[in-house]
């Protein structure tokens, strides 16, 4: 199993307070990790540390063969986040927000299956010319948004687009680049039944296609399907992990006994 | 490098059209400096005999105060659902953020003061849409623009960004305004080139500080 996380007895105080502490894991390819834990656990901050967002105080993070404290730039091009905002702009449409953040990721431009997690830089197309780049950019646009269920409302704007619309186009905004590792905050929230269920289909889907998915989230009872190892951050630690039967029930015991 | 520039371009492109959806920065600019030229020219022209040295002064400061809103709006146009934090997960130098935010507000500035030169030309009665000034508001604009990003980032993470902005600003922006206003005056008065030159060379240095300093410092700035 090739690595595609590491994450070192990573520490983050804000101010004197510690919120994470030796918090280590290895998430590998193929692996769909759930992290629950309360309020205040510290998940989204090690979420927001692993995305390169934030930088810890303590540890080491790689992630494909990168240093991704050292060269957090390079390790981007792998990582593909779905946080507690959207990070979509309101006045514009579903399409261009989507154009923008490709072309922020030089998505296109590079061979797409490459997945070259050593490090390198992907290989740019060799005779594919600006035309071709805009054309390959369309393509992945469309795509990702035919995944998410909003071609037919490529071209309205995403402030008319409702609280579920909103949580599908920033699905589809980080999933545009082909991201290895997808990072989730809380992905459920907002959703109704049937967008729940297709986006765990999703997430299914990056882990069987070789990509590892980290979601946290606090609802026990919500998108663990799939799940392949579940791991319980209580007080900035990881307390307990589970890699068989991850159920609901499970995951309640464990946290009651945490 | 060139997927760099690629970036720098999609920032700037996308700025330009929210601004073309939305209309909030260059009408709110414009409106901003018109309001502000008329004003000074009926000020001005009810108290001071010799009203003319005093056009370069009201142009720079007429840029300076009317660029101020566009910065602000700049910035706080990425802290709309956390948008700052989709520009800094891209996979490059965050320095490419801050020069792409910082050619977007140099091209709203000129924008304005595309339309607020000719329009104080008419109403102070100077030739002020000559190459020479031309030069100095290019310049001008650039070294502003330069710093007020860098100053917009470090006003966008406090809660009073509106207060705050200008009053890190200003102070900071004198020597530029100084350096801008007696350039431009060198050109309006047609004295020789090298009586002013080194005015306009400290513009020139504004440029480099400013944006050597943002390419430098934005990583630091925007960390959370």
């Amino acid at each position: 199993m090739t690595i595609l996380l590491s994450a070192i007895n990573i520490g983050k105080l804000f101010g004197m307070r510690p919120v994470l502490r030796n918090v280590s894991l290895e998430i590998a390819r193929g692996e769909f990790v759930a992290i629950l834990g309360a309020n205040g656990a510290g998940k989204t901050t090690l979420l927001r540390i692993l995305a390169t967002l934030i930088r810890p105080s303590a540890g080491a993070l790689a992630i494909g063969a990168v240093d991704a404290l050292a060269h957090p730039d390079r390790a981007r091009a792998f990582i593909g986040l779905v946080s507690h905002q959207s990070l979509i702009y309101p006045d514009l449409t579903a399409r261009e927000n989507l154009e923008f953040y490709g072309r922020m990721y030089g998505a296109g431009r590079q061979k797409p299956e490459a997945a070259n997690a050593d490090g390198q830089p992907k290989g740019e197309i060799g005779q594919a010319g600006r035309q071709g780049v805009r054309d390959q950019l369309q393509l992945l646009v469309e795509d990702a948004l035919r995944r998410v269920g909003l071609w037919n409302r490529r071209d309205d704007p995403a402030r008319t687009f409702s609280r579920g619309m909103i949580q599908r186009l920033t699905i589809a905004r980080a999933i545009l680049h082909d991201p290895l590792l997808l990072l989730l905050d809380e992905p459920f929230t907002g959703l109704d039944q049937a967008s729940a269920a297709s986006l765990s289909a999703l997430l299914r889907e990056m882990a069987v296609r070789d990509r590892a998915v980290v979601m946290t989230t606090h609802e026990l009872g919500r998108g663990l399907d799939g799940v392949t190892r579940a791991l319980i951050l209580q007080g900035g630690q990881i307390t307990h992990e589970l890699r068989h039967d991850i159920t609901a029930d499970a995951l309640t015991a464990l946290m009651t006994r945490a | 490098m060139r997927l760099a520039i690629c970036q720098i371009a999609a920032i700037v492109r996308k700025d330009i059209l929210l601004e073309l959806r939305t209309r909030e920065s260059i009408t709110a600019m414009l409106v901003f400096a018109v309001m502000a030229i008329v004003m000074f020219n009926f000020a001005l022209r009810l108290r001071v005999d010799a009203f003319r040295p005093l056009t370069p002064g009201v142009l720079w400061v007429t840029l300076v105060f009317a660029g101020t809103l566009g910065l602000s709006r700049s910035m706080s146009s990425e802290q709309i659902n956390q948008c700052m934090d989709g520009l800094l997960l891209a996979p490059c130098d965050r320095s490419v953020i801050f020069v792409g935010k910082a050619i977007t507000n140099v091209i709203f500035t000129l924008a304005v003061a595309l339309l607020v030169v000719p329009i104080m030309a008419i109403l102070f009665d100077e030739a002020l849409a000559q190459p020479g000034v031309w030069l100095v508001v290019l310049l001008g604009v650039i070294g502003y623009a330069g710093m007020g990003t860098l100053i917009a980032t470090m006003a966008a993470s406090t809660r009073a960004r509106e207060v705050f902005l200008p009053i890190l600003l200003f102070p900071l922006a004198l020597p530029l305004l100084v350096a801008a206003v007696i350039a431009t005056s060198g050109f309006l008065d047609r004295l020789p080139l090298d009586e002013f030159a080194a005015w306009i060379g400290v513009t020139c240095a504004f440029i480099v500080i400013f944006w050597t300093a943002g390419t430098l410092l934005f990583e630091y700035l925007v960390e959370g």
